[in-house]
């Protein structure tokens, strides 16, 4: 058995400083120089950090674009989904009150307008994004509270929205902390 | 045409145009010639030197298995009691606790199995130390050993007639060196360089534009996600794994970790036939599992397309398809196309919550799972389906009234013996575990447990039970994804999945590696009229053919009580 032993502690050893600690750190060397030096994007307004490009954030205000509801309500000490079943009864009925709700809010929205982004948990519950429809069935509402032109919206909007990309591959999407930010810059 | 579609198209094109040349460069590797990796060889020369190894010294197949549940028994110990202790280690910016000894034991093996199931997330429950030292660690190691192993198999099938199935240690070693690593330092640095944190730096505190102050969980992740897909491991940095906008930022990284986990799995296929010389049996057992993917596949891209009947009946869009669990940025086709992806090659990373599938997709996954060798896992893919051609020559065999031959040599009772023990013992595993599972949570239902029984299931009925057998499926397949709404982290769930982890990896990798030595040994006898040519498009269907009606005598009761049963209550 000794024939075996001493070469696999060796070889572990040797492995974990190959593995476990110069790879990790050749990594986060290289990472120095990619953007938000390897330690996250963050998003700033008038220089104050205001939270991270890739990570949704938690809108409940009706004068801000609302993101997805959440498993874990945005908070990115954790990440979750909801795990639901698209049979449970309990579930429908939740998703059935977000509907509601949502037309209670934006008493313009018609329901088959509404796209199922909106009133269904994310994956990480984190999700920072909106298909383009999920940000322009909200642009009555907005227009509304802030009393602006709603053709100013639809093209902030167009604007916000990223391609699929290479202009190929994928889904479109509109970033909704980024599209908020640019929307407290509309006067 | 739809650009998530062309999305998932392109993806598998640039996959097997990546793993072709990949595969011709393994073989070539592993056999010793030239390749433009060489400059390595200082490097594994020291290590050989260090480690008192003699890289030229064959080993016959129980040595061979020795060395390699040796080391194997090392790590585990390792990484229990690493696991155990973390709390008081360096490294733990954010103070997380130290794990249970139940739930260290099930990481431990998890890990070490290539599994990566995750009772635990990742964000409250390893340390940084951890992340690296066990998590990262064990992806590269059990990577390399399922590697290896199926180079021993490639040995015993390269030579006529030979009792060396290759060094365990050298292939072992090469296999980081002059595979795994190089490949993830080119992935790590591309993750980086799309958002993924990569430094050191604990969780961060902000002000949100509306005023909320949340944290965010960091570290160096960049390193672990490249290896967590190119070793087919699927352990997630972050608790929702690749769904998390930091795991997996964009479309583009979606493409690369999905290219990453299949990558070595299909390279080992061609490197297979370029190793032992029969390209086209490499190609049939290629075109054959590719089938059977799509099989899986495109199912299940239609039916998370579609949406969910449920959601329908309420009147609101489903343009973007079934979204509970998904994310916008990667839509339905692609979360479809990840979800069997990830259950064939046994990674278990997921980039949507499988537990929120439709039924029916939910159980193409598990059919991905319980098949386990459309392609397969790092390494062990091949193994898994070379049981099954071992099965399919027996009946072949039997069908012609000759003895089984496989590529010269004569199958006999006691490989056959070996290969049906090793196919029996899944449904076993799976089937009694669940069937142990739903006793428990039917009559024990208050047991003084971490999570009572009683509220171990997160949905009711038919998908409840889904839950559960789920859990043993991904266990026994070492896959590692879940339907996550199941409540395990308790002493039940750790220490059964513990048990079924352990066998579901070693057991089908002795069964091959004891098959192929003993095989080998014997004498070779030339092809004739009469050999069943296993290269041939015919045996490749009887394979497909035997692994259909397998799987199918073995689950269809337990496919029918969960998602077939959801099904038709949801119409």
């Amino acid at each position: 058995m000794k024939k075996y032993v001493w070469p696999s502690i060796k070889l572990t050893m040797v492995f974990i400083i190959l593995c476990a600690v110069l790879y990790p750190l050749l990594i986060a060397g290289i990472a120095k120089f990619a953007p938000g030096s390897g330690k996250g994007e963050t998003v700033s307004v008038n220089g104050k950090v205001v939270g991270y490009a890739n990570i949704g954030q938690k809108f409940t205000e009706d004068k801000y674009f609302w993101g997805r509801p959440s498993a874990v309500d945005y908070n990115a000490a954790g990440s979750a989904g909801s795990n639901k079943g698209a049979a449970n009864p309990e579930y429908l009925k939740q998703v059935q009150g977000r509907i509601d709700s949502f037309l209670v809010h934006n008493p313009a929205a018609k329901k088959e307008e509404i796209p199922a982004e909106l009133v269904t948990a994310s994956g990480s519950g984190l999700d920072p994004d909106l298909s383009p429809a999920g940000a322009t069935i909200q642009i009555k509402r907005i227009a509304l509270i802030r009393k602006l032109d709603e053709s100013k919206l639809i093209s902030l909007v167009n604007q916000q929205t990223e391609k699929p990309l290479l202009g190929l591959f994928g889904p479109a999407k509109v970033n909704v902390l980024k599209l908020n930010i640019e929307l407290d810059k509309l006067k | 045409m739809n650009t998530e579609l062309i999305g998932v198209m392109v993806t598998f094109v640039i996959t097997v145009l990546l793993a072709f040349p990949l595969g011709k460069y393994i073989a070539k590797m592993f056999a010793g010639e030239k390749t433009i990796t060489d400059f390595m060889y200082p490097v594994e020369r020291l290590i050989y030197r260090i480690s008192g190894i003699d890289p030229n010294k064959g080993m016959n197949w129980k040595e061979f298995l020795k060395s390699m549940l040796a080391i194997n028994m090392l790590w585990l110990f390792y990484a229990f009691f690493l696991l155990l202790n973390q709390a008081h280690l360096p490294l733990n910016p954010d103070g997380n606790p130290n794990m249970t000894p139940d739930l260290s034991f099930n990481t431990a093996i998890s890990f070490l199995v290539n599994c990566n199931l995750q009772h635990y997330s990742g964000e409250s429950g390893v340390t940084y130390l951890t992340q690296l030292f066990v998590i990262t660690f064990l992806q590269f190691v059990s990577a390399a050993t399922g590697i290896a192993c199926a180079v021993a198999l490639f040995n015993g099938l390269k030579h006529k007639t030979t009792d060396n199935l290759g060094n365990f240690w050298e292939i072992f070693t090469k296999s980081i060196t002059r595979i795994l690593l190089p490949l993830c330092i080119i992935m790590a640095v591309i993750m980086a360089f799309n958002g993924t944190p990569a430094s050191f730096d604990g969780k961060d505190s902000i002000v949100t534009l509306q005023g909320d102050t949340v944290k965010v969980s960091r570290g160096p992740a960049a390193g672990m996600i490249a290896i967590k897909h190119l070793g087919t491991n699927g352990g997630g940095w972050f608790g929702a794994n690749s769904a998390h906008p930091l795991e997996n930022p964009n479309y583009f990284t979606n493409m690369v970790e999905l290219v990453a986990q299949v990558l070595i799995p299909m390279a080992m296929l061609f490197a297979f036939g370029f190793y032992i010389k029969r390209k086209k049996f490499a190609y049939v057992i290629f075109g054959i599992m590719t089938v059977g993917m799509l099989f899986l596949v495109i199912p299940t891209i239609y039916w998370e397309m579609q949406g969910s009947t449920a959601i329908a009946k309420m009147g609101i869009m489903q343009a973007t398809g079934a979204m509970e669990g998904k994310e916008v940025r990667f839509g339905p086709a692609a979360s479809g196309y990840w979800s069997i992806i990830t259950t064939i090659i046994s990674t278990g990373s997921v980039n949507s919550m499988h537990d929120s599938s439709m039924p029916l997709s939910g159980m193409m996954q598990m059919l991905g799972m319980l098949i386990n060798a459309f392609y397969g896992g790092c390494g062990v893919g091949i193994l898994n389906y070379f049981i099954y051609i071992i099965i399919a020559v027996f009946i072949g065999g039997l069908m012609v009234g000759r003895t089984p031959e496989f590529l010269g040599h004569k199958v006999e009772a006691r490989e056959v013996k070996i290969a049906a023990l090793v196919t029996l013992l899944s449904a076993f595993l799976i089937k009694g575990g669940t069937a142990l599972a739903a006793y428990y949570f039917v009559n024990h239902g208050n047991a003084d447990w971490a999570v009572q029984p009683a509220n171990w299931l997160n949905n009711p009925g038919n998908h409840g039970f889904s839950e559960m057998f789920y859990e043993f499926t991904s266990s026994n397949a070492n896959n590692g994804s879940g339907f996550e709404g199941l409540g395990d982290n308790n002493i039940f769930w750790n220490v059964t999945t513990g048990f079924v982890l352990l066998l579901g990896r070693f057991i089908p990798i002795i069964g091959p590696i004891a098959i192929i030595g003993l095989l080998a040994k014997k004498k070779f006898i030339p092809e004739s009229a009469g050999t069943l040519k296993v290269d041939s498009l015919t045996f490749g269907i009887l394979t497909f053919t035997i692994i259909i009606i397998l799987t199918a005598l073995s689950y269809f009761p337990p496919l029918v009580l969960g998602p077939i049963a959801e099904y038709f209550g949801m119409k």
